[in-house]
């Protein structure tokens, strides 16, 4: 079958994910159950965040999809060929370029605008599924704003570990009301979240959807007394010299020599094209010669 | 005085068959209230009514809030009764595992309420749990353990420990030394004497355990049949039973 509808979805579906994304925009960090639907590739390739993107693409927008950071993985290639295919929409790798950004595990190091949308995949969307099993306590917790659980959470951390060991897809309060799980961005990210952007988040398997509309009060669960810390690489990163990027951990030769570069692979070609240059870096045309 | 809960032709029924009905009292401040009664007479039925966990068919439970006067606690909102339970109210569950989290470490057992109504320094909360803990008898040196590695004993000291440490004004109490050996148990009565005296507690406490309601209650409910056919002070009612039933029952011809 060629003929798709656009970006794949039926538009009743389409209607039926909008409704979804209005609600949860409206009630920021609320989990809106939405009714999912099969999608051609696995669960674990971000069907949520691929049916968020088919329901908010228009023929005007420009796409892009990131995997840790990355434009070229896999994973990112073949949901950005998926839309370029069925939507006819441009793409680009470049975030200031992008109307609408898919990701999974991470947000764009270049400061989102005014207009720009983020899409997330989202593996689990209850931050409470963890300490609370129950589908229908985590609800009734949710309503009542009954979040002591969530410290209890954190203070079990820090009697084990010293330290809030929390490092991805850490929990946060939403606008004095709706403890909300970021997905599994590194905790470095979070302050990001306080942003101009609209950001959409949708799970997949577990049928939900929810969302932050620009400029919504995001803040990280902590205690006074072991304050929340978005850890800073102690590094520059070796291709660009940033040193206010996430960076990746990478091999570079079998003896185990590390290098450490970010993880936004846009933001780091960007920079080197600038020229600023790390102390392992190239010019990013003769990285392509 | 102005009673701390006042209690008003209750009735609660499962289809057709009586949970327990027709209850009437007051508790007023500082009071322990036994309710005894054979099995199946509707005791935890009643308890799980005035605590806010079972809706009642009929009836009303007025509660003296602390920071508003009287309310009634069977029509308010569920997000005022969860936090009356979490702030004025304690419930010790027979079982300890209903009333523990047994994923989560002792000190987070304790620091739980805390939290709950908003503690937000981690070393002060910790310093409660341990005082609370070395007050139910529990070494510090188990903070950080869960409360799987405990005895039964021990679970439900901590339990106890969990609820109190908010300083509620009013305990629910299901049968809190069933399932004990005798002499946990007796360790567990002194240790729940102590505290209630000590901190002025008001306590509702159902048993099936004559020396339980000897030792702690200044008045004894008598149920039978979801009805409650005897009330009065403790004394009075053991030692001059009045119902049938009761002089049965004190008689331990009745095993309860
Ligand atoms: N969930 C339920 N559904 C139907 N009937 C129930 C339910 N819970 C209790 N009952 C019935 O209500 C009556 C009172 O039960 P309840 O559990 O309150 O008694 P109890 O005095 O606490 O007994 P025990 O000493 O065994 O704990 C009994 O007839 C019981 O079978
Ligand atoms: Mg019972
Ligand atoms: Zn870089």
């Amino acid at each position: 079958m060629s003929d798709y509808n656009f970006a794949y979805l039926d538009e009743q579906t389409k209607r039926m994910i909008r409704r979804a994304l209005l609600k949860a925009l409206a009630i920021p960090g609320y989990q809106v159950p939405f009714a999912s639907r099969e999608m051609p590739m696995p669960y674990g390739w971000g069907t949520g965040g691929v049916q968020v993107s088919a329901a908010t693409l228009t023929p005007e927008d420009t796409f892009k999809v990131i995997d840790q950071g990355a434009d070229d993985t896999t994973n990112a290639i073949s949901i950005r060929k998926f839309f370029e295919k069925t939507a006819n929409v441009g793409t680009s790798e470049k975030t200031e370029e992008a109307t609408i950004i898919q990701t999974r595990h991470r947000i764009p190091e270049t400061e989102l605008q005014e207009g720009q949308i983020l899409v997330y995949q989202v593996p689990i969307p209850e931050p409470l599924r963890f300490l609370e099993p129950r589908e229908t306590e985590t609800r009734r917790m949710h309503a009542l704003e009954d979040y002591g659980l969530m410290h209890v959470k954190l203070y079990e951390d820090i009697a084990r570990h010293g330290a809030i060991a929390t490092a991805y897809a850490y929990p946060v309060m939403v606008q004095d009301r709706y403890v909300m799980d970021p997905s599994p961005i590194p905790k470095f990210d979070n302050p990001k979240m306080e942003m101009a952007a609209i950001q959409l988040f949708g799970a997949g398997r577990e049928q939900r959807i929810y969302a932050l509309p620009p400029y919504t009060k995001v803040v990280s669960l902590d205690f006074e007394d072991h304050p929340f810390d978005p850890s800073k690489a102690e590094h520059p990163c070796a291709l660009c010299g940033a040193e206010d990027s996430y960076l990746d951990e990478v091999i570079t030769d079998d003896q185990g020599t590390r290098m450490y570069v970010c993880s936004d692979t846009d933001y780091c070609e960007s920079r080197r094209a600038t020229g600023h240059i790390g102390t392992e870096g190239t010019q990013p045309e003769e990285v392509f010669a | 005085m102005t009673p701390l809960l006042s209690v008003k032709n209750i009735e609660k029924r499962y289809g057709a068959r009586i949970g327990c009905t027709g209850v009437n009292f007051d508790l007023f401040p500082g009071e322990v209230m036994g309710i005894v009664g054979e099995s199946g007479s509707g005791k935890s039925t009643l308890l799980n009514c005035l605590a806010g966990h079972l809706a009642p068919d009929q009836g009303s439970v007025t509660y003296d809030r602390t920071s508003t006067g009287p309310v009634d606690t069977v029509t308010m909102a569920e997000a005022e009764r969860r936090m009356l339970s979490r702030t004025e109210w304690a419930f010790v569950h027979q079982n300890p595992r209903d009333g523990l989290r047994m994923g989560v470490s002792a000190g987070g057992n304790v620091g739980e309420r805390l939290m709950a109504v908003g503690a937000r320094h981690y070393g002060n909360i910790r310093e409660t749990s341990t005082d609370w803990l070395g007050r139910v008898e529990i070494a510090d040196s188990r903070i950080d353990d869960r409360p799987s590695a405990f005895s039964g004993g021990m679970q439900q000291r901590l339990q106890i420990a969990r609820n109190l440490v908010t300083g509620p004004r009013l305990v629910f109490m299901d049968e809190p030394t069933g399932g004990l050996d005798v002499s946990v148990q007796a360790r567990l009565l002194d240790l729940l004497r102590g505290l209630v005296r000590e901190m002025g507690l008001s306590a509702i406490i159902v048993t099936h355990d004559l020396a339980v309601v000897r030792l702690l209650a200044d008045r004894l409910m008598v149920m039978k049949d979801g009805n409650v056919i005897e009330q009065g002070l403790t004394d009075q009612v053991l030692d001059d039973p009045q119902a049938a039933y009761t002089q049965l029952l004190v008689s331990s011809v009745l095993q309860v």
